[in-house]
């Protein structure tokens, strides 16, 4: 009897699944269109891939969705949850009140019911004043039966959450354990307001990660499948249903995370830069110990800061269906529009009436596609300009993400990869793997289990080393939590940076462990 | 005399980041603190140097302590009202306007939050014409102004009064007194009459700092080059292209120091730029010639959008413009030189002003 997974990556063009057996090795993919209710299409790719592979059914025993649900709900501000966004830390920080600086649509949509409570601490650890509960069970009464979720985020809870904490069990307590709470600590790091606006965007898709789940599960039992479903997460880690309905934020930016993963199981290499080649748009990314380098500075969603982790990416205007321009005087420009995922019938090799970065790369003989005739009457040489112009854009995104000059190898995945030459300046080797064009959702099928914890120690009292190892026990705890396997845990990501200014060497220390899912079945099949 | 709205700080805040030099904290915050004042309090008046009495008692604000602490324990905004308050009675005499102390940075910001909520005005002067992070590195300092009496308060509603002996006393007293109170006060220091702020303080740099986040956007909106829009607002010259090639950082006493360098494009290939920085930067040279030192203005733009960058946000592989802006004549000084110049921040370079450097370059 075999255990196989499915894997499935919903993107805003395409939604892409694959089959895996347990080694991990494809039996059948699919790339279809993504529907405007995102179920249909994850449905129609789902019995595709199982019609093709041919297996038993009941040995499909885990299915991985990687979701851009919850970043489409929070871009079009749609099916929101209705929230309260409660901050403690009066009297500090009511000099910029919650929401002050999101653009006026998304703080019309969530900022019916802001509270700022006193209480929160200081950085070392100390109470800025004492937590008001009695204001805390007012807001409770006012807001029953008006908000299903409520972000808490109080002044300094990276170092201590004992305010966001007894808020959270105050809010239980009079409104009942249905209701969902986001806790800032749990969310993000140091910075008020980022991790302010991180945890409102997470109360704000509770119900949105609810329905895909639902969704998701759904499908599968139509298809007459049960198995154990996992959401992915931007850090290419796995979480439970019951997580990801918890922290639904963490699945934004899922999808170039995993098409990072599956380029580092496909070609077998842990550091390497990845190009992700689409329609529109190329994602370029590090896999630093075959996990996405995670992005330093803040991160706009929705038009919001935030300061939770993602993958540090750049996005280039160069994909397969981008329109290039030719002037009279031979000047060209190369997008950043595209004809996207109408390139099947806008594009010259396909008999349409638009010259696209595709039909440059067939006239010039690097790639066999459509027909080639349509192209053949263009200008060669100028052709060869823009091709290099492509590969130079490539190439200058692939410096910006390297950390020195070294040359590094880089891996090419994506449907419009194939516009890419053989050789890249700076790159040590470039590797295009196979089954590429579903990279992402090898990536989403393959995820491990992860747990992260982010906190500041004051290294003057504990010591370093004590730190350092109640870090790492706490980071894997974690991750036996969200469903690994104790016995492949690895540390996989340590970082610690003293906090400039402060005294007792105050320190955040970063930890993430991650490990194979346990897979239950396994064992009991051998016992 | 003219007023202050929302445009007009999103606007400032650029200009603050470029005046920043790499330093003086992101304006981020500071910005919107400003910008809830205005939404709850209205627009600020904005007055010229002139416009201010010989007699009248002008205060700055500024934020002191870490600015990790600022970015997480956000001001209440009482405490600089608070600050302005215990001043005035400790000196028997209402307050008429206030100022920014550096037209770098967070700082640049602070005085519009505390000015619309007391019904101020802000006047268009600083000390600095740039950012640099000692409480004596001030064009007051230079002309013999004392910070002292200050008042240094908490959110909380501690304050501190502290009438010192000198400004090195004033700068420990009231570090000390930061940590105790959380990390991050506001003060009010530096109080002189209008008189003193005329013949002291650099003019009219918020207009400038207003004028140069203004073109940096209409050049996006309009499409063109936004870097020569800035050097010809701010009369400063382009002394390097490139793309960062390596970054090397400490931490030391407290200061970011550290050297980026920057490989040539264009016309610069083949050279190579080396930035010097202590939370600000101090000095630009290539294997060759010196570029531009302290207290001329080093900024690192993006070569694409011109905004600026700061020594935190330097990557490896950014494209950058770096440019020199002439620094204030008043710098120029003697003392001016002692206090903020290249010997004083440890290198031993002579200072020679930008304008001379880039025209003919001097050889090391």
């Amino acid at each position: 009897m075999g255990i196989y997974r499915i894997g499935i990556d919903v993107g805003g063009t395409h939604t892409d699944a694959v089959l895996l057996d347990q080694n991990n090795q494809v039996l059948s993919e699919t790339k279809s269109s993504t529907t405007e209710d995102v179920a249909t299409g994850i449905y129609n790719a789902m019995h595709k891939i199982i019609a093709d592979a041919k297996v038993p059914r009941e040995e499909v025993k885990y299915a991985m969705l990687g979701t851009t649900h919850c970043t489409n709900a929070i871009v079009e501000r749609k099916r929101l949850n209705k929230i309260a966004v409660v901050r403690i830390g009066a009297p500090a920080t009511l000099a910029v009140k919650p929401l002050i600086g999101v653009p006026n649509d998304l703080r019309e949509e969530l900022g019916k019911h802001v509270y700022i409570v006193r209480g929160g601490h200081e950085f070392d650890g100390r109470e800025i004043v004492s937590l008001d509960e009695k204001h805390l069970y007012e807001i409770a009464d006012k807001i029953k039966g008006k908000v299903d979720s409520i972000a808490i985020t109080s002044v300094f809870s990276p170092v201590s959450q004992a305010h966001e904490g007894r808020a959270g069990e105050i809010f239980k307590e009079i409104l009942g354990e249905d209701l969902a709470i986001s806790l800032s600590s749990e969310i993000g790091s140091v910075g008020l307001l980022e991790r302010e606006n991180a945890t409102i965007l997470n109360a704000s898709v509770v119900n949105v990660a609810k329905t895909a789940a639902d969704g998701f599960i759904n499908a599968l039992k139509n298809e007459g499948i049960e198995a154990k479903v996992f959401f992915g997460q931007n850090d290419g880690t796995l979480m439970s249903v019951e997580y990801a309905v918890k922290y639904p934020i963490f699945t934004v930016a899922c999808g170039p995370t995993n098409s990072l993963r599956g380029a580092s199981y496909l070609s077998n290499l842990s550091d390497a830069i990845v190009v992700d080649v689409g329609g529109t748009t190329s994602d370029i990314g590090v896999l630093v110990q075959s996990f996405p380098r995670e992005s330093s500075l803040a991160v706009e969603i929705g038009g919001a800061r935030t300061n939770f982790r993602m993958p540090d990416l750049i996005s280039i205007g160069l994909g397969g269906g981008t329109i290039v321009r030719i002037q009279d005087d031979g000047t060209f420009t190369i997008g950043p529009d595209s004809v996207g995922y109408r390139l099947p019938e806008k594009s010259l090799i396909f008999g349409g009436d638009t010259l696209t970065t595709t039909d440059v790369a067939v006239a010039l003989n690097k790639v066999n596609l459509g027909e080639a005739s349509k192209v053949r009457h263009l200008n060669k040489e100028l052709l060869e300009k823009v091709y290099q112009r492509m590969v130079e854009l490539v190439e200058e995104a692939v410096d910006k993400m390297k950390t020195s000059s070294d040359p590094v190898p880089v891996i090419l995945v994506g449907g419009g990869s194939i516009l890419l030459p053989e050789k890249l300046n700076g790159a040590s080797e470039v590797i295009r793997p196979e089954h590429s064009g579903v990279a992402n959702a090898i990536g989403s099928a393959i995820s491990q289990v992860s747990g992260q914890v982010e906190k500041i120690y004051a290294l003057d009292e504990v010591g370093r080393e004590k730190a350092m190892e109640a870090a790492k026990e706490q980071a894997k705890a974690e991750a036996i939590n969200a469903g690994a396997d104790p016995e492949s845990l690895v540390i996989v990501d340590i970082e610690d940076v003293p906090l400039a200014y402060l005294p007792g060497n105050a320190t955040r220390i970063r930890v993430k462990a991650a490990g194979e899912l346990v897979q239950e079945e396994k064992d009991a099949l051998t016992i | 005399m003219r007023k202050i709205g929302k445009q007009e700080i999103e606007d400032m805040a650029i200009g603050a980041a470029l005046l920043g030099t790499g330093g003086g904290g992101d304006p981020y915050i500071g910005k919107l603190m400003a910008l809830q004042a205005i939404e709850e309090y209205g627009e600020v008046t904005l007055l010229d140097a002139d416009e201010v009495p010989d007699d009248a008692l002008v205060v700055p604000s500024s934020m002191m302590g870490a600015p990790t602490v600022m970015l997480e324990k956000a001001p209440s905004g009482e405490e600089a009202i608070l600050a302005f308050k215990q001043l005035e009675e400790y000196l028997g005499k209402k307050i008429y306007g206030t100022f920014p102390i550096e037209a770098g940075g967070v700082n640049s910001m602070i005085p519009f939050a505390l000015a619309a909520r007391l019904g101020l005005p802000v006047i268009d002067v600083d000390g600095m014409g740039r950012a640099f992070p000692e409480l004596q590195m001030v064009t007051f300092y230079l002309d013999g102004v004392s910070a002292t009496p200050a008042i240094i308060a908490d959110e909380k509603g501690n304050t501190a009064l502290l009438t010192t002996i000198d400004n090195v006393w004033t700068e420990r007293i009231a570090r000390a007194a930061t940590i105790q109170m959380g990390g991050s006060v506001m003060n009010a220091m530096y109080s002189m009459q209008g008189k003193n702020l005329k013949e002291s303080g650099i003019t009219n740099i918020l207009k400038l700092e207003e004028d140069i986040g203004r073109s940096i956007r209409l050049a996006k909106e309009n499409n063109v080059n936004p870097i020569e829009k800035v050097l010809e607002t701010t009369g400063g010259f382009e002394l390097f292209k490139g793309k960062v090639s390596d970054i090397n950082r400490k931490t030391e006493t407290g200061f970011a120091r550290g050297i980026a360098t920057f490989e040539g494009l264009n016309d610069y290939k083949g050279e190579s730029l080396e930035l010097r920085f202590q939370n600000e930067h101090l000095i630009a040279q290539t294997e060759h010639r010196l570029l531009c030192v302290t207290p001329d203005l080093i900024a690192v733009l993006d070569a694409e959008t011109g905004l600026p960058i700061t020594t935190e946000g330097i990557r490896y592989g950014a494209r950058c413009v770096v440019i020199g802006i002439p620094c204030h004549p008043k710098w120029r000084t003697k003392k001016g030189i002692q206090t903020v110049g290249p010997k004083y921040f440890g290198y031993d370079v002579d200072y020679i002003p930008v304008e001379d450097l880039a025209i003919k370059g001097v050889i090391i």
